[in-house]
């Protein structure tokens, strides 16, 4: 088990009224929104389980806007994310799926545009005290739940490129908590996702990108 | 310097000749890696947002994103002070405070979570309710905190916090035996009369369900985080008095966590038993839940 600090005990310092279903959903869209480049323009969020059910009572959906644009569970703008949302031109939508049963109580599918008209989606969980795990990046299953900084490099699944990432990591001293690799099919396209002790550095991404069969690198 | 029970807590105090508020400022220290000024800074933080939640309220009434509580802080504030104060000082401030944080964790304002969101009145409520009858500095405040933050890591480490796995007795249960041990250092008491205390609030909300009014923060949430600060402020004074308790702090952490796993899950957070499942409970739960307008959507 993670140390538990004091903070996490009287703690986070969050926007109420739920740390599942407020503060942990804003934790997920803050991530989200990390691993899109560019301006957002456009996102839609689809809700699932406990989530699809409570959402408005929770502010469930104030916290998601709010995360996306990139404030932190204790930003008293959550409260206002629809008017800060209109008045930076961010489009948003909210669905609910509660067909779907098979999925964590507190699930939610970002589907993400930027202005460049790249999309992604991102899959999180929200699994109570404000903790989170993102399981899904597109259609690949991954896991990583954003406590540790972390780098995530999108690459061709080709033998050399996770040898690239280890090294840049090493030359620079910043020390692996936890690496791994997930891919769509062998061959195809890959997402490796390290997670360091160590603050990685913005510039690690220009750095990672070096290498021809790395598609995109983004820091967390 | 760590522990990982009430009972190695305990040692390291008789060891060191620390109080649990020293401990758990050592351990935060060697193990979670942060320097000493980092660890009163944001503690600090942690008291100014505690303050503003318990006060706020009372001058500046607001409704509840689920609309089924707001402005229950103002008006027990007006009616101690037209001398309707039964509770007396320290408990009617107390419940005061602790509804007034939950109307304003309910109402998507900032508060901190003690252990949890749905808890957060009873921590700040009692504490600071005993710092103003004292008047006590903040270094009081804060070594109370600390003490209450090593309950509820306890509880954490040893059993749960989570109402979807412990029931309310995981989080207003905890929050009240955080409360109740912070009470009885932030009153001089020694760690043995904090972990009674905190033993004995675990004994006596044993049991207790999770069954929230439409799935929200809110009712019953608001009314067992003013019965936690009364439990936990009958256990400090039974603590402070002498009076052992009999079931050391380890076993009653583990007894919660025991009778938790074997509440039926319609009791554990879901809103389908208890009070969500009364008559009235449901018809509320039906108007919460209702969408307001066309549904919130920018495109």
């Amino acid at each position: 088990m993670a140390f538990i600090s004091v903070f996490d005990v009287l703690g986070p310092n969050m926007i109420g009224p739920s740390s599942s279903h407020t503060a942990g959903a804003a934790v997920i869209a803050y991530l989200a929104q990390k691993m899109i480049n560019g301006t957002l323009q456009q996102v839609e969020f689809i809700l699932y389980g406990s989530f699809a059910q409570t959402y408005k009572g929770h502010g469930t959906d104030r916290a998601l806007l709010g995360g996306i644009m990139g404030f932190g569970t204790d930003d008293t703008r959550i409260r206002d994310s629809f008017q800060i949302a209109k008045e930076r031109g961010l489009e948003y939508r909210f669905e609910t799926n509660e067909k779907e049963t098979d999925v964590y109580p507190n699930t939610v599918d970002i589907r993400m545009t930027n202005t460049a008209g790249q999309t992604m989606t991102v899959r999180g969980e929200s699994l109570g005290g404000g903790k989170v795990q993102i399981v899904r990046i597109n259609q690949v299953k991954v896991h990583f739940t954003g406590e540790y900084s972390a780098v995530i490099v999108i690459h061709r699944d080709t033998p050399g490129v996770v040898a690239h990432i280890t090294r840049c990591l090493s030359d620079r001293n910043l020390n692996i908590a936890f690496m791994r690799l997930f891919r769509e099919a062998k061959g195809d396209t890959a997402y490796t996702i390290v997670e360091s002790d160590d603050h990685l550095p913005e510039s690690i991404a220009d750095i990672l990108q070096e290498n021809q069969n790395v598609y995109e690198v983004m820091v967390l | 310097m760590n522990f990982k029970s009430a009972k190695e807590l305990l040692e390291l105090c008789g060891e060191y000749g620390m109080r649990i508020c020293e401990v758990m400022r050592r351990r935060e220290i060697t193990q979670g890696e942060l320097p000493g000024e980092e660890v009163h800074r944001r503690m600090v933080r942690v008291m100014e947002i505690m303050k503003q939640s318990a006060m706020d309220p009372i001058l500046n009434p607001v409704r509840s994103m689920g609309g089924l509580i707001g402005g229950e802080a103002a008006k027990l504030a007006a009616c101690q002070e037209k001398g309707g104060n039964i509770c007396g000082n320290v408990l009617g401030r107390g419940i005061t405070y602790a509804c007034a944080v939950l109307e304003v964790n309910a109402s998507m304002g900032l508060i901190v979570a003690a252990p949890t969101a749905g808890a957060s009145g009873i921590v700040p409520g009692l504490l600071l309710a005993l710092q103003e009858e004292y008047h006590l500095p903040d270094e009081k405040l804060e070594d109370a905190l600390m003490t209450a933050g090593a309950i509820g890591y306890l509880a954490m480490q040893n059993a749960t916090v989570a109402g979807a796995v412990g029931g309310c007795q995981a989080e207003v249960g905890v929050a009240s035996a955080m409360a109740a041990a912070g009470a009885v250092e932030m009153m001089g008491g020694s760690p043995v009369q904090s972990l009674d205390a905190a033993s004995t609030v675990l004994m006596n909300m044993l049991g207790l369900v999770c069954d929230p009014v439409g799935g929200l923060v809110e009712c019953p949430c608001q009314g067992r985080n003013a019965a936690g600060v009364a439990n936990a402020l009958a256990a400090a004074q039974m603590a402070l008095a002498g009076i052992r308790q009999l079931i050391p702090l380890d076993e009653m952490i583990e007894a919660m966590y025991v009778v938790g796993r074997k509440m039926p899950m319609e009791l554990r957070e879901t809103a389908l038993g208890g009070c969500a499942a009364t008559r009235t409970g449901c018809t509320l739960c039906r108007s919460a839940r209702a969408p307001e307008g066309a549904g919130n959507t920018g495109m």
